[in-house]
């Protein structure tokens, strides 16, 4: 199929490129940018006049709830969600049920996801056998199956001479570790952040320090065993202050903030919303604040969706019992938007944010636009208003703390390996 | 969203002291000063509301709260029911808002709530029917705002003007629900100085935010004070690395002669019950004069009284 893209803006982070272009695709690839190459002729044209043309969005956290809680979401439809946000790869987390600690699981997973033909699904490997936080798994195995990097997702790993070794060894075989920074004891039992609200709402807490006691052991360690290492969601002012130290020091980490985290804090769980049950837990303005600024400055790389989908029963609880997460796939361009308006970043830096630099954090091709470059695109109505609410979203998961609000940006199409996965409804 | 008051500006639910007025306040303790009168009576009722159906729902064990509960309802005429679902439905997998929809279709027209969880009373409000009403006994350590009520109607008989007072509340404020519904009435109410006193393990972070001032120290803590709330300190806490020991807990925070010495003569002492001798708080105070303990006690069916005929006229 041959694919002509046209009177789009056309923003590419990767080049800074920010112009009024024609696309031209073609075998899968973007073929031509302006003018088209020679003897191409369109077998299908799409008019993208007043609309945004970028690379197709990487998200760094999307939970697709296969294998294990087929209840809550499946691939397909969660797959459904991915393409309508915009999303043309994205990187699940392993603690599915069983966990993704075998190649065969990781095949299975891969295969479901190709049949799909959607999006590029990258799963990541769990660092320990079942997570349990005992023994490896086979990392350079998994890597073989398809795995593109290996976390701990929100399992404890607490036992320090573990993460070590685990570093070690996928450092070994150049694997990248992907850890989320939450001491385990210091979080067991909590359920909010530690702080004014917790306090007024009489939550438990799980204070600053989980997460600082737990990110400085990770970057020691990484400093200690040279393994590439990812932070994922990372949730306070503190932490994003010594991630921009390590960078600064020379440490290969990057690290990444969740979408929910750069707009909301403690004060939106109001009396008791459950939707704000996320994890890590929403924290101060101050900290929100910093995590912004962070992710301007460049010291986070990039945001995710952390699409969490939950059935509307886990969420009909006391907020303790109610469990975590948000849906995110269908609101991580939007929400990016919105944080470039307010925080006043140019497009093409804030577009970077989740399409060239996590795709450099996973280590994928995807996020470009130059020829040659495979064709995966988004193309979105920047000002264009909708609601969210459950009938809008494809996931389903309908549980958001945005809810019944509206948000601006909308994608129009999707394209990956230069087809036309998803077009949506005219309005 | 709060939701417990309509669009009326009436009372709707009572979830939580945090958000009322001190006009509110005060007619809910003036509302209680006039059944103080019907629970001295030899007929000891009033036909207000007679017909009515109200659900004692403990998700937790009590017993005083769910008794006086029980008599201020059946002072008023209502038909009451009792039912103990730690023991029930809840074993048998229903969540909350099954049990409540179930009663629901039973023509309730009042829930009387306790729950392990906070915001347990929240989440059953904003999903019943609008016509049935909500109070909260008690959700997890978050608020038990009838308890508040009826400390705030003891310190009023007893003090009468709430704008000269210092009032110290004393123990585990960590886990107290009745803490945070306290420090919320005392606040509204204009008390211009309420401590906490307790270690630092039993205090929430960030509790100054609430408007308090906190103390580690009994002997700073308790000087000039005119109100000593205490508080209960369950077993519990002696585990997770809170206490080491209930006899250390005692000797520097439990409520002995000589530390309410330190507080002004005319001081009274409260405790929301039931009561651990000799770990938050001496016999000798317990019984002795300067305790309301038992007062508190029939001023709460009283107060009660008040809120459920108030929440049924809204």
């Amino acid at each position: 199929m041959k694919i002509h893209i046209k009177n789009g803006r056309l923003i590419d982070p990767k080049t800074h490129l920010d112009r009024k272009a024609d696309i031209f695709v073609a075998a899968g690839k973007v073929a031509a940018i302006g003018a088209p190459p020679q003897n191409f002729t369109a077998s299908h044209e799409i008019d993208a006049s007043g609309l945004i043309v970028c690379p197709g969005l990487v998200d760094l956290s999307a939970r697709l709830r296969e294998p294990g809680y087929e209840y809550r979401a499946t691939l397909e439809s969660e797959m459904e969600a991915a393409i309508a946000g915009g999303i043309t790869s994205l990187a699940c987390p392993p603690d599915t049920d069983p966990p993704l600690d075998e190649p065969g699981l990781v095949e299975m997973l891969k295969y479901r996801a190709m049949n799909l033909n959607q999006a590029h699904v990258f799963p990541v490997g769990a660092l320990t056998q079942g997570l349990l936080g005992e023994n490896l798994t086979e990392m350079a195995e998994l890597s073989d199956a398809g795995c593109v990097a290996f976390s701990h997702a929100e399992k404890p790993l607490d036992n320090a001479l573990v993460m070590m070794r685990a570093m070690q060894y996928a450092a070994t075989f150049n694997l990248p570790v992907w850890l989320r920074a939450q001491d385990a004891s210091l979080s067991r039992i909590g359920v909010a952040h530690e702080g004014e609200v917790a306090t007024r709402l009489g939550l438990p807490g799980i204070p600053t320090c989980a997460e600082t006691i737990a990110l400085s052991k990770i970057l020691r360690l990484a400093e200690e065993t040279g393994a590439r290492v990812h932070i994922c969601r990372i949730s306070s002012a503190e932490g994003v202050e010594m991630i921009r130290q390590a960078k600064k020091q020379g440490l290969p980490v990057t690290c990444d903030v969740s979408a929910n985290h750069i707009h909301l804090s403690e004060i939106d769980i109001g009396f008791f919303d459950s939707n704000c049950h996320l994890i890590p837990p929403l924290r101060s303005i101050r900290d929100r604040d910093a995590l912004k600024r962070g992710l301007k400055d460049g010291t986070i790389d990039a945001v995710c969706s952390d699409h969490t989908p939950v059935d509307d029963d886990a969420k009909l609880l006391p907020f303790a019992e109610a469990e975590a997460g948000a849906t995110g796939l269908e609101l991580l361009l939007p929400l990016v938007l919105k944080w470039a308006e307010e925080s006043k970043v140019p497009l093409v830096d804030a577009l970077s944010r989740i399409t060239s630099r996590p795709a450099e954090v996973l280590g994928i091709e995807s996020g470009a636009l130059s020829p040659g470059a495979a064709a995966d695109l988004c193309i979105f109505a920047a000002d264009a208003y909708w609601k969210i609410e459950p009938r809008s979203l494809k996931s389903q998961g309908k549980n958001t703390p945005f809810l019944g609000l509206e948000m601006k940006g909308r994608v129009k199409c999707t394209l990956v390996g230069g087809r036309i996965v998803y077009k949506a409804n005219p309005s | 969203m709060q939701g417990q008051i309509n669009k009326n500006g009436e009372l709707q639910h009572l979830l939580t002291i945090e958000g009322l007025s001190a006009a509110m306040l005060h007619h809910i303790l003036d509302t209680a000063e006039s059944f103080v009168s019907v629970t001295e009576r030899e007929v000891k009722k009033v036909p207000l509301l007679r017909g009515k159906a109200i659900f004692n729902l403990f998700f937790e064990p009590s017993t005083r709260t769910r008794t006086t509960f029980e008599i201020a309802a059946k002072r008023l005429s209502a038909d009451v029911i009792n039912l103990n679902i730690s023991a029930s439905s809840q074993s048998k997998g229903e969540t909350l808002l099954d049990t409540v929809n179930n009663l629901s279709a039973m023509h309730a027209d009042m829930f009387i709530v306790r729950h392990a969880q906070s915001g347990a009373a929240h989440l059953i409000a904003n999903h019943v029917a609008p016509e049935i009403h909500v109070i909260n006994a008690g959700d997890g350590r978050h608020a038990h705002p009838t308890q508040a009520l009826l400390d705030m109607y003891t310190i009023r008989h007893f003090k009468r003007d709430f704008h000269e007072l210092r009032v110290a509340i004393i123990g585990d404020i960590m886990h107290s629900r009745v803490a945070r519904s306290q420090i919320h009435a005392l606040t509204t109410l204009g008390v211009p100085e309420v401590r906490v006193i307790a270690p630092k393990t039993l205090l929430p972070k960030g509790v100054e935010h609430l408007g308090v001032h906190s103390y580690h120290d009994m002997s700073k803590g308790l000087k000039d004070v005119d109100v000593l709330l205490m508080l209960r300190l369950q077993n519990e806490r002696m585990q997770g690395a809170l206490l080491p020991s209930a006899q250390e807990y005692f000797k520097y925070y439990g409520l002995t002669p000589e530390k309410l010495a330190l507080a002004k003569p005319d001081a009274i002492v409260m405790h929301p019950g039931p009561m651990n001798r000799g770990i938050e708080i001496d016999s000798a105070v317990a019984d002795g004069p300067q305790s309301v303990i038992l007062p508190q006690v029939t001023f709460g069916i009283a107060v009660r009284m008040a809120v459920m005929s108030i929440l049924a006229g809204s």
